[in-house]
């Protein structure tokens, strides 16, 4: 392992190992898990000279901090935080160079929830299934950090020229979610599709890496009973029988018997991770 | 279904086996487009990571998949003590004594018709629909890894510990998952299952 090592000195909430996720294992049940806000990942990666789809850490509200054992380029973007080695202010969203033995702080995010902690080389834990990441629904990957705890890093990539403003969206302070109908649209009532569509809804603090929980009018439906258990989808809006809708991130499960009656994009999952309790959330039907 | 996926509705769980069968087979002959994910369930099949979903969507009906889904080769039998809590209940509902319980479910010959809520869980059809049980009124809060349980007209085994409301009829040594092992899952969609009893359990009482 040559020595390349971080300690965990404080874990924080909840610090995850996050790579891309384990794709082709939805038929075992096998979520496909992965970093919330990729695009914050990704970005965080390329900056300190990883592949894209190398293993990050993923903090949860307060931070973490850590000790590398052998300097390490580092960058922390996703949600804005203060960042310090050693005390010492550092910048944030950029890659910058911790030495050996520095206590490398980073602190709660200020707007957002969750910041990317990209290490030069990755996290190299084993991988499970050909992911590093930490499946909180099944259990999958690493356990989440534990203060004490030593992650190997991988060999470190040629970091690129420098960027003078890399292009961090900053945390959404409405969040608006475009999504298709269906496919499941059919068992809700036209009225409460309208509801979906008009009316706002708040972010619960009930959610996680499963999934968003929102606050606001329930949605009533056409046709009662069980559905027969069917796929489920990355963006699914799953209605459980108290009507509050639920939008499926990367630790859903793969299969499950709540009509959804919408499917939100891809491409708004991020900020949806990054939306605080509280944050207004409309849907708006796009094609 | 959003931007990327299919759910292609069937008319019932054979159907839905069938298509998925007709699936692999056309993934395995090359000649289905790249799909990240085929997720067969009750009566669906969700195809998703779909390069071009209306395309593949227009090509579906054309596709047959009215004969039956091939035999899998061989059975993976697992041994079973039938020494459940539940046993009393589910032989009471069938209105048969237990040890003819342990018969009708040891002579059944299964198949994973889907998994899901947990890695390695498969729902096995084989029972008749008179065999059809309810969920238990209480989940419980810890069901054992090996537990051999009934709900509705499905069989399933825990691969690990975890809350449940299935009515838990036998348990098995037999390792359901194990992340480390190639391949992973002991049962997929489409494995054909038989329990065995082990001598000592279940008939002897």
């Amino acid at each position: 392992m040559s020595g390349r090592a971080v300690a965990v000195v404080r874990a924080g909430a909840l610090t995850t190992v996050q790579d891309l996720g384990r794709s082709g294992y939805a038929h075992l049940g096998v979520p496909r898990s992965g970093a919330l806000d990729p695009a914050a990942a990704r970005l965080a990666n390329r900056l300190v000279g990883n592949a894209e789809g190398a293993a990050v850490l993923e903090t949860t509200v307060d931070g973490c901090a850590l000790r590398p054992l052998r300097a390490v380029v580092v960058a922390v973007g996703g949600a804005p935080c203060p960042v310090r080695a050693d005390g010492r202010p550092l910048p944030w969203g950029t890659a910058v160079r911790v030495p050996a033995g520095a206590l490398l702080e980073v602190g709660a995010a200020v707007r957002g929830l969750r910041s990317y902690v990209a290490l030069g080389g990755g996290i190299a834990v084993r991988p499970v299934l050909g992911s590093r990441s930490t499946d909180l629904l099944s259990g999958l990957g690493p356990a989440p950090l534990a203060d004490g705890a030593v992650l190997p890093l991988g060999t470190p990539g040629r970091v690129r020229g420098p960027v003078d403003a890399p292009p961090w969206p900053g945390p959404p302070e409405e969040l608006v979610l475009r999504v298709r109908l269906g496919p499941r649209d059919d068992w809700f009532t036209r009225a409460s599709l309208r509801t979906l569509t008009t009316r706002a809804y708040r972010v619960s603090p009930a959610g996680n890496r499963i999934g968003l929980r929102l606050d606001g009018p329930a949605l009533e439906r056409a046709v009662p009973g069980e559905l027969p258990s069917e796929g489920m989808v990355l963006g699914a809006v799953q209605v459980p029988p108290d009507g509050r809708p639920v939008v499926f991130l990367a630790d859903h499960p793969t299969t499950g018997g709540y009509p959804v009656a919408a499917v939100v994009r891809e491409a708004d999952l991020g900020a949806a991770a990054q939306a605080v309790p509280g944050t207004p959330v409309r849907f708006v039907t796009a094609p | 279904m959003g931007e990327r996926a299919l759910l292609v509705e069937l008319a019932d769980g054979p159907a839905a086996e069938a298509f998925h069968a007709e699936l692999l087979r056309r993934r395995a002959a090359g000649a289905l487009p790249e799909v990240r994910e085929v997720v067969p369930a009750a009566r669906t099949v969700l195809l998703d990571g779909v390069a071009d979903p209306v395309r593949l969507a227009a090509e579906l009906p054309g596709w047959e998949a009215g004969h039956a889904p091939a035999p899998a080769r061989g059975v993976v039998e697992l041994p079973v003590r039938y020494d459940g809590p539940d046993l009393a209940e589910v032989a009471g509902r069938w209105g048969v004594p237990e040890a003819e319980a342990v018969r009708i479910h040891a002579s059944a010959v299964f198949r994973v018709a889907f998994c899901g809520f947990a890695p390695g869980f498969g729902y096995l059809t084989g029972l008749g629909p008179r065999f059809e049980v309810p969920r238990r009124a209480t989940p419980r809060t810890a069901v054992p890894a090996g537990a051999v349980a009934l709900a509705g007209p499905y069989t399933g085994v825990y691969p690990r510990s975890s809350p449940g409301g299935w009515q838990v009829i036998g348990t098995t040594d037999a390792v359901l998952w194990d992340a480390d092992r190639e391949p992973a899952a002991l049962l997929s969609p489409g494995t054909r299952v038989r329990f065995v009893p082990v001598p000592g359990s279940g008939e002897g009482r």
